[in-house]
């Protein structure tokens, strides 16, 4: 990882806690959903509306819910970690000493 | 960017399934013919559709004290061309209408059309023309993720709009309340996701020429490398 990379993600992690300090500030802030609070504005727009099909699943608990969240996420980072961990041990093992330069 | 199970009438939810699934069944067909034709960018392809994975996952807090989370499809649409990026899009949103009640089967449509095809449109078409401007391959990178992931929640804004018209001030009053809900918190999340993306892309740049060579992803980038 060479140190460009490392400052674009020090970047994000910023704008991340910058959100959450900045967020937390404003009144009645509760972090909750964007998705939740445009079918609330929904609702408001037109109160008759009436949900016609509700989901064939749901997560029983907030707890089930951040399991399959948590797996989701582990399932991407697994897949994105081991192609990114094979090509570099691939183009390493073709230019020996070259590749790490940049690291 | 997901619309609830349910929260868009039976006919705006046929018509963007109708809009959405011929495009679906393209995009199946190119990945297929991808797939067959390059069997090397295989696991580059699982990659992207990784990325979307890791990143519609996670929820992280905006500046205007709610939660949103990026789409993460920009990076497929650059790297593999937007029509790919409708199948693998349709395979997230499925995971999570199913096991999260996040989103849905009904609105599925509308969402496939929003953060699988507009979005990496957008993404594709913003790195093809700032590469046309000359600008530089991370910037043109960033603006493309970024601006895909703006353009998602702005379509989702515009189809909750002709769904719930405002009384007084009609579709367009409404579309505008939608994106005063969306917008602001998407604002950042959108950044980050541009950076994410580079990120990426830097990775790929330095371990993944091959594949970027066989996709002829970044024509220019790769012309000046080759000098």
């Amino acid at each position: 990882m060479n140190r460009h990379n490392l400052s674009l993600i020090a970047v994000a992690v910023v704008l991340v806690v910058v959100s959450l300090v900045v967020g937390s500030r404003r009144e009645g802030a509760e972090f909750a959903g964007a998705d939740g609070q445009a079918m609330a504005a929904a609702t408001a727009l037109h109160p008759d509306y009436q949900p016609w099909f509700k989901p064939v699943w749901e997560p029983p608990s907030g707890e089930v819910a951040s399991l399959l969240f948590a797996l989701q996420a582990a399932l991407g980072a697994g897949v994105l970690g081991y192609y990114l961990g094979f090509k570099r041990g691939q183009s390493r093992q073709r230019q020996p000493d070259r590749v790490d330069a940049g690291d | 960017m997901h619309i609830a199970e349910g929260f868009l009438p039976p006919l705006h939810a046929a018509v963007w399934t109708a809009v959405s699934l011929p495009l679906v069944i393209i995009s199946a067909h190119r990945v297929n013919r991808l797939m067959q034709d390059q069997p090397q960018i295989k696991l580059l392809l699982a990659a992207s559709g990784a990325f979307a994975f890791v990143l519609s996952a996670l929820k992280l807090p905006s500046v205007t004290g709610s939660c949103s989370h990026a789409t993460g499809t920009g990076l497929g649409a650059i790297l593999f061309g937007p029509s790919v990026m409708a199948l693998l899009g349709t395979i997230v949103l499925l995971f999570q209408a199913l096991l999260l009640a996040h989103g849905g089967l009904t609105t599925l449509g509308a969402n496939v059309f929003s953060m699988a095809i507009v979005g990496p449109w957008v993404a594709y078409g913003i790195l093809r023309g700032t590469q046309g401007l000359n600008a530089p391959l991370a910037m043109s990178v960033f603006l493309a993720a970024m601006l895909g992931d703006m353009a998602t929640y702005t379509v989702t804004a515009g189809q909750l709009a002709l769904a719930f018209p405002d009384p007084a001030s009609g579709i367009l009053g409404s579309f505008i309340k939608f994106m005063g809900v969306f917008a602001p918190t998407q604002l950042p999340l959108a950044v980050i996701e541009g950076l994410l993306t580079v990120v990426i892309v830097n990775l790929l740049r330095q371990y993944s020429q091959d594949e970027l060579r066989d996709l002829q992803a970044f024509p220019r980038w790769l012309a000046a490398e080759a000098r």
